[in-house]
């Protein structure tokens, strides 16, 4: 039993492993511009410059730069922000940020999984019909237009319409009705969609087919087997949602100008800020690459045949 | 036994029977039927209204993006001088009227759309092409498992989004930039699907059937195998299109787009976007165009993805 989240470990940090080394590499990539201010790169002559990358240890062997990196991080150091916000330390800019971007996620998350969860057991209830229409409409337009024109018009459309402010005030609680909207549009579609797929899957098979002969009632049926089987492939995605909160909407949060994780990421590339964007990325990467492993190992509660088909006993 | 009863056949006359000898035409019959997969596909996928009207749509945008410039002499990047020229309002000279430096939208949609249908073109056929390939390589070595699936956890660990910030931020923003960033994330999804396609394929009744029945391996691959490959690899160029076009799209809106310089659909959407409560029509003009391409894109794709599955064949 224990092996099979042994294995889901090892293979986790495996790809951890591999994922910081192949981002940390392209990263090397970055323009050198981007190590500097505006008045610094203007200031310096060509050789200035090189000498300044030289010592802050940009020129050095990749491998050697991640070892320093490495080691830094353990000493609570993730370096300095460069041009968005110069000069400060990027642990103090994200402690102060993440704590908007995960308050707003909080309530899309609860928001989305309610409504996602709702709309696909209706859509496979009522399959055919208006609701199951309405919900396949929906679907179609998130999947299909690009977010940020839906995300647009949602801003300006509905702030207009309910009267509601346009842009993200921390003390203004009706400003963050339209950013916690916006960040649950996309995940409500998946959610529904997919579940109602599962539940109409599930109800064609013959346990179900003979529970209903044996005279189960509907309730009990959908409760206790129908759900309980469609659930599972939406729950391996749980855990990465949650840990995933921490990287926020890019779209939403820059349209709204929340004071976020993901509109910082926006605003450091368009600063070109390569250490915020280095610490950003690899951030972003490690917790989707855990929120993977924390799947496998939710999913191995709600559905036990999973761990037991992996590791025979 | 009961004698009386019933006829007794061994005393029926042999005139009566006839020998059915050897014909090759019945015999072939036999052996085919005339049910081909490309007719019922076809007629399956066309049976819908829907389908038919954004085929239509779809074929006469495109015929019109590319003929557009051939057609017409207005410059998309001529921009004017006279105010009066600026932010004008819908009519016949310009119908979707001019931006604020006097640039005529209509035109700037034909030239954006043409900009983002060959992007997108560049794309599918490059991460399709990649995916069959190399999926078809996996597929029939078992021992590069852990190199494929070694690269397929450390891509798809990563989110799509930060993956392509980070291939954009790098390289120098441009049309390359972004078919490098779609492309180097997205064969590798391609490869696994394609994989499992044709994994799934070979082992499949049917295909053991014709194996036992001792049909040739050249038929069986020209008739159950390659028709099936080509639909589904049909099915997934057409659904990589609304995605390259979105991408596209969010990439201008963070600022690694393509150039501003240039006409494409996610330029004009950003670009007019800041001006959208003044003049509403700048945006909406471009938007409902890129719209009517991504939602008939997707919905073709996945109409033809239902129809090219022989279990929905009648």
């Amino acid at each position: 039993m224990g092996r099979y989240y042994l294995s889901k470990l090892g293979q986790a940090l495996i790809t951890i492993v591999l994922v910081v080394l192949v981002v940390f590499t392209l990263l090397r990539f970055m323009p050198t511009t981007g190590y500097f201010s505006k008045e610094e790169y203007k200031e310096m002559t060509e050789v200035e410059r090189n000498a300044y990358l030289r010592s802050i240890g940009v020129l050095d062997p990749t491998l050697v730069q991640l070892k320093n990196f490495v080691v830094k991080l353990f000493q609570g150091d993730l370096g300095r922000s460069i041009t968005v916000y110069p000069k400060s330390p990027i642990t103090e800019i994200l402690a102060d940020k993440v704590k908007y971007t995960v308050l707003l996620n909080i309530f899309s998350l609860i928001l989305s999984y309610a409504a996602g969860l709702s709309l696909g057991v209706a859509m496979a209830r009522y399959k055919g019909r208006l609701v199951d229409h309405l919900g396949t409409v929906y679907v179609v337009a998130i999947r299909s237009i690009p977010s940020i024109i839906i995300l647009f018009f949602v801003q300006v459309g509905l702030s207009k319409l309910l009267d509601l402010p346009m842009m993200f005030y921390i003390d203004r609680p009706s400003s963050w009705i339209l950013p916690v909207l916006s960040l649950s549009f996309s995940s409500i579609a998946g959610t529904a969609i997919w579940l109602r797929r599962y539940i109409v899957d599930e109800e064609n098979r013959d346990y179900i087919k003979f529970a209903r002969a044996k005279g189960l009632s509907q309730n009990y049926i959908m409760v206790r087997h129908v759900f309980r089987n469609a659930i599972v492939p939406i729950a391996i995605n749980f855990p990465s949602d949650i840990l995933l909160l921490i990287s926020g909407g890019l779209i939403t949060e820059s349209l709204y100008s929340v004071p976020g994780m993901g509109g910082l990421l926006i605003q450091s590339i368009r600063a070109l800020d390569n250490n915020l964007v280095q610490v950003l990325v690899l951030i972003f990467s490690t917790l989707s690459v855990f929120g993977v492993f924390l799947g496998d190992i939710f999913v191995s509660f709600v559905d036990p045949r999973i761990k037991l088909t992996a590791d025979p006993q | 036994m009961n004698e009386s009863s019933g006829i007794q056949y061994n005393d029926l006359p042999d005139e009566l029977f006839t020998a059915a000898g050897f014909s090759e035409q019945t015999a072939e019959e036999v052996g085919f039927s005339n049910y081909s997969y490309w007719r019922s596909t076809l007629r399956t996928f066309l049976k819908s209204p829907l389908i038919r009207v954004m085929l239509i749509v779809v074929a006469a945008l495109v015929a019109f993006t590319f003929l557009y410039p051939m057609i017409s002499d207005i410059d998309p990047y001529s921009v004017s001088l006279s105010a009066s020229d600026w932010n004008q309002p819908i009519s016949a000279e310009h119908p979707f009227g001019t931006d604020g430096v006097g640039r005529d939208i209509w035109a700037r949609v034909w030239y954006g759309t043409r900009t983002s249908f060959i992007l997108a073109a560049v794309v599918a056929v490059m991460q399709v092409g990649l995916g069959v390939i190399l999926g078809s390589i996996w597929g029939y070595n078992k021992r590069l498992d852990w190199l494929f699936f070694g690269i397929y956890n450390t891509i798809t660990n990563i989110p799509s989004t930060i993956y392509l910030v980070l291939i954009a931020y790098i390289i120098r923003p441009g049309f390359w930039t972004i078919i490098i960033a779609l492309v180097s994330s997205g064969w590798i999804t391609e490869a696994r699907w394609f994989r499992n396609r044709i994994l799934a394929l070979r082992e499949a009744d049917y295909n053991v059937a014709s194996r036992c029945l001792k049909t040739p391996m050249r038929r069986i691959i020209s008739r159950n195998i390659v028709p099936r490959i080509m639909s589904l690899i049909i099915m997934d160029a057409a659904l990589t299109i609304p995605s390259s076009i979105g991408s596209e799209v969010f990439l201008s809106f963070i600022g690694l787009g393509i150039p501003t310089e240039w006409v494409t659909l996610g330029n004009l959407v950003n670009q007019s976007r800041s001006s959208f409560t003044v003049y509403p029509f700048q945006m909406l003009c471009p938007t409902a165009i890129l719209c009517i391409i991504t939602v008939s894109f997707y919905i073709i794709g996945n109409r033809f993805a239902d129809a090219s599955d022989p279990k929905n064949h009648v």
